[in-house]
């Protein structure tokens, strides 16, 4: 009992120097914050300033540097909630199938009669036709546009769904396949999220998917919300119209199929456009600031192969016809076409500064986002209040430890002061551990470390309780030592794994700033049982062994 | 010997059950009506489950909420609270103020960042140097969802201990501590209720860590009710409680009061931002012991235990080398 193996002594002081060495990065986190800050810069741009180059001098490479994140209420920052309008892509998917299925069915005009349009619901097509009789003619025509969707789920499921009734067709996406679109829009928005995010160069963003169509997003340093929604949802979305004519208002009826957009530069100037985009942003594999022939500041950009071929079919069958550059809806540039562009690439001109172009070429870079969104929610908080937050609470916990210690010692004289020791040593391993999972802490997570301070000497209260108990029934010291450790096991692996159990389902319900409560919680509970049963209990044994009292006081 | 703080003597022989229609049926009567409290005054819910929008203001001048209000009421926000906030860290130029607005039309997105400008824009005519140190908005659609988040959460909490007791113990302890937790969560719902201070998430945050602390304090006491129901085979059931509650008294209140030194402090220390929060928690150590003392082992007296039946402490199974321990203490 008293004797200690020597590997597990070995093991106890092994973690404790580990954690004593993983705590170290955050004594001097403003020395680190610049050292890994100028580690990514060099990443990213491959040099350094001289500023650069002194911070990351300012900690050895061989020291761990991992450091615990403060959360937004403690750093300032915005948070918002977005919900994803999965059907806004159901609707471009259809408006994508328009085009062929009409002329698929124009081809059959002979059995099915005239065909129109009619207004729909916007995840649908609906389509009358002149001949009723030929409608089945109609459903097999629009059937062969459908291609086998390929998901665990929806095997032997079509794409498209095609109903007929009456003399009205409807096509609309199947179920398996909105399935899969829904999450190949999440996936791709939360990418374009945190491209864009990551592209304005902040530190440690949080882009996480909840739920089947929100995104959160945490941007620790950012100035409002309203900053960061600026920065996602600047949309971007390029196209490359056919241009039919000039407007002098937005009011001018465009033709079918056909639709007017202003002139971004020059106020009062429109143009009718093809509706369909001869190309779009999506097919763009690169885009990057350039200088024109002039020396203006502008967007070079290259196509994927199948963008490239469109764009080169299309300049080579419309060489002097002018075509537009849509940027967000509005005509950046609408050159007319001199020769047959093949290769897939081009510039953009229009009147950018440099700053603009560089700005643009890296939205289209980042690519359209695939669906709108909303923001259900919006947080912002300002760095001074972060601050703040910061140092009442080091200070609270500075007191809250203090007076746990003296409380300890004056209940419990010597043993009392190893379970402080122990708890000082359960702290260090909840910043620790927290540093290097890279955990965030908050708010209510410095409140969890303050609850872990007062719960986790409950173990060695039980234990030094029941030794009381023990030496009262006269037991010699060493019994009662034993007894009091293995009498009270039960009571303490009941209350911690209650404990645990609750801070798991903060952990799982919860969000933002209550899981980082959950966290140190958890954190606490599994530190507190290894530091109030195995360190305490080394220390008292290795004290035993050194005193050899005759008697024992607790 | 040398000195020891001893908040409890080393032996007590209180009997718990003894003003039992008063520290029992009275805690049960207060537990229904904080219950009822929730319909009627009714929380003062946080914008996290109404939905709206809180805007911390700061400023070096002195504040007039009066002239907030006015400044505000051109913009038709609807429903708007405007509360100054005292807290003994801020610094003697630092008055800070909170600006509650209602959801702003039906849609369920949070209010922009136009709409806070225009706030900031009003304030600024009556007071220049006021700032924006903090906004918070959230839509109608997410507030309505949080709402049931956290009652499901409870709910799944309880049930979670009840099988874990039930497991370890007896159904009667389960149906005991569950009895107790329910009386600490209404409590200290009521205890929000007569304040009215701001419920939002973290607070239910709060009420789910009393539950653990308080299911902590119950085991304690259950354990050693075990142990003892099997050393004392023919004492009343009533008394073996007494005793258990007396033996573990000392742990229970040193526990207690480390608890409360630590949050004490960051009630205090802490700020505004987290008060809410540790206040409840700081409240639950109280209702907790409370209930350990003086509610769950009644239930379990009322219904009974089965004393022929014992279950063995699995966590022998876990920890191994106890059979020496019980060969000793028979010894001795």
């Amino acid at each position: 009992m008293l004797l200690f193996p020597l590997w597990k002594r070995i093991f106890i002081l092994g973690l404790c120097v580990i954690g004593l060495i993983f705590v170290a990065p955050n004594l001097f986190y403003k020395t680190v914050e610049a050292h890994n800050d100028a580690i990514t810069a060099q990443e990213r741009s491959g040099m350094l300033t001289d500023e650069q180059a002194v911070a990351r001098t300012g900690w050895p490479d061989w020291l761990p540097s991992g450091l615990v994140n403060l959360g937004l209420d403690l750093r300032g920052g915005a948070h918002l909630l977005a919900e994803v309008h999965l059907n806004d892509v159901y609707k471009a998917r259809m408006d994508g199938l328009w085009p062929e299925l009409r002329r698929l069915l124009a081809a059959e005009r002979g059995t099915i009669g005239s065909i129109r349009r009619l207004s729909s619901d916007p995840g649908e097509i609906r389509i009358q036709i002149g001949n009723a009789a030929g409608l089945a003619r109609a459903v097999e025509v629009a059937k062969t546009l459908a291609t086998p969707v390929v998901t665990l789920t929806g095997v032997g499921q079509n794409d498209i769904d095609v109903t007929a009734q009456g003399d009205t067709l409807t096509i609309r996406l199947s179920d398996a396949e909105k399935a899969s679109t829904d999450d190949r829009t999440m996936q791709q928005s939360l990418e374009i999220v945190r491209r864009r995010v990551d592209a304005a160069g902040t530190r440690e963003p949080t882009i996480m998917r909840q739920g089947s169509d929100r995104i959160l997003i945490e941007v620790p340093g950012i100035g409002s919300a309203a900053e960061l929604k600026a920065l996602i949802g600047t949309t971007a979305k390029l196209t490359f119209h056919q241009v039919v004519g000039r407007a002098t208002s937005a009011d001018q009826a465009p033709g079918a199929g056909q639709e007017v957009r202003p002139d971004a530069n020059e106020a009062g100037l429109y143009y009718i456009l093809e509706t369909l985009p001869v190309v779009s942003g999506d097919e763009l594999t690169d885009a990057r600031p350039e200088t024109d022939q002039n020396g203006m500041p502008s967007v070079g950009f290259r196509f994927n192969t199948a963008g490239a071929r469109a764009f080169g079919d299309y300049t080579a069958s419309h060489i002097g016809e002018p075509f537009a550059i849509v940027l967000d809806g509005k005509v950046i540039s609408a050159p007319v076409i001199q020769t047959h562009i093949a290769g897939g690439s081009g510039i953009i001109t229009g009147r950018f500064d440099v700053q603009q172009a560089t700005d643009l070429a890296l939205l289209l870079r980042a690519g359209a986002l695939p669906a709108g969104m909303t923001f259900l929610e919006e947080r912002t908080i300002g760095p001074e209040l972060g601050a703040d937050s910061v140092q009442a609470g080091v200070y609270a916990s500075i007191v809250g430890f203090s007076a746990v210690v003296i409380f300890m010692i004056a209940s419990y004289g010597l043993f009392g002061f190893f379970a402080s020791v122990a708890l000082a040593f359960n702290i260090i391993f909840i910043i620790a551990f927290m540093s290097v999972i890279g955990a965030t802490l908050t708010m209510p997570g410095i409140a969890g470390i303050v609850l872990t301070m007062g719960t986790a000497v409950d173990a060695n209260v039980l234990i030094f309780e029941r030794m009381r108990e023990e030496l009262r029934r006269g037991r010699n010291p060493v019994r009662a030592f034993e007894l009091g450790f293995e009498k009270a096991m039960s009571a303490i692996v009941d209350a911690n794994v209650t404990h645990f159990m609750v801070g798991m389902i903060l952990f799982v319900l919860g969000a933002g700033p209550v899981r980082g409560f959950a966290v140190t919680l958890l954190i606490g509970i599994i530190a507190s049982v290894f530091t109030a049963l195995w360190l305490v209990r080394m220390m008292i044994a290795d004290w035993y062994r050194w005193r050899r009292p005759k008697t024992l006081v607790v | 010997m040398a000195f020891r703080l001893k908040l409890v003597p080393a032996h007590t022989e209180f009997d718990f059950f003894r003003h039992q229609w008063l520290t029992f049926w009275a805690a049960m009567i207060a537990t229904v009506l904080s219950a009822l409290s929730m319909f009627w005054p009714g929380l003062s819910f946080g914008i996290d489950f109404k939905g709206g929008t809180t805007i911390r203001t700061e400023t070096s001048q002195v504040l007039d909420v009066a002239a907030y209000r006015q400044s505000l009421e051109t913009l038709n926000l609807g429903d708007v609270v405007i509360a100054e906030v005292f807290d003994p860290n801020f610094r003697a130029d630092q008055h800070v103020a909170t600006i509650r607005i209602q959801a702003q039309g039906e849609g369920p997105s949070a209010m922009g960042g136009e709409q806070i400008a225009g706030v900031e824009t009003a304030l600024k005519t009556i007071d220049p140097a006021v700032r924006i140190v903090s906004t918070e908005s959230v839509g109608p659609k997410v507030s309505g969802e949080l709402i049931w988040t956290a009652v499901w959460s409870a709910i799944a909490t309880i049930i979670g201990i009840m099988i874990y007791i039930w497991i370890r113990f007896e159904w009667q302890f389960a149906v005991g501590t569950a009895i107790g937790l329910i009386h600490d969560l209404f409590l200290t719902i009521g205890l929000f209720v007569v304040f009215q201070i701001k419920f939002d998430l973290s607070i239910v945050a709060a009420l789910l860590t009393i539950l653990s602390f308080s299911v902590n304090d119950k085991v304690v006491v259950f354990d050693r009710l075990r142990e003892n129901l099997i050393k004392f085979k023919t004492m009343p059931l009533r008394d073996v409680m007494n005793l258990s509650v007396n033996e573990t008294l000392a742990r229970t209140v040193a526990t207690s009061v480390t608890t409360l030194l630590a949050l004490v402090p960051l009630l205090v220390l802490g700020g505004d931002v987290i008060r809410g929060f540790v206040f409840a928690m700081v409240w639950g150590v109280f209702v907790g012991t409370y209930s350990s003392i003086f509610i769950s082992k009644n239930i379990v007296l009322m219904l009974g235990v089965n004393r022929d039946k014992k279950k063995v402490d699995p966590s022998t199974k876990i920890f191994g080398d106890k059979v020496e321990v019980m060969d000793a203490d028979n010894r001795g």
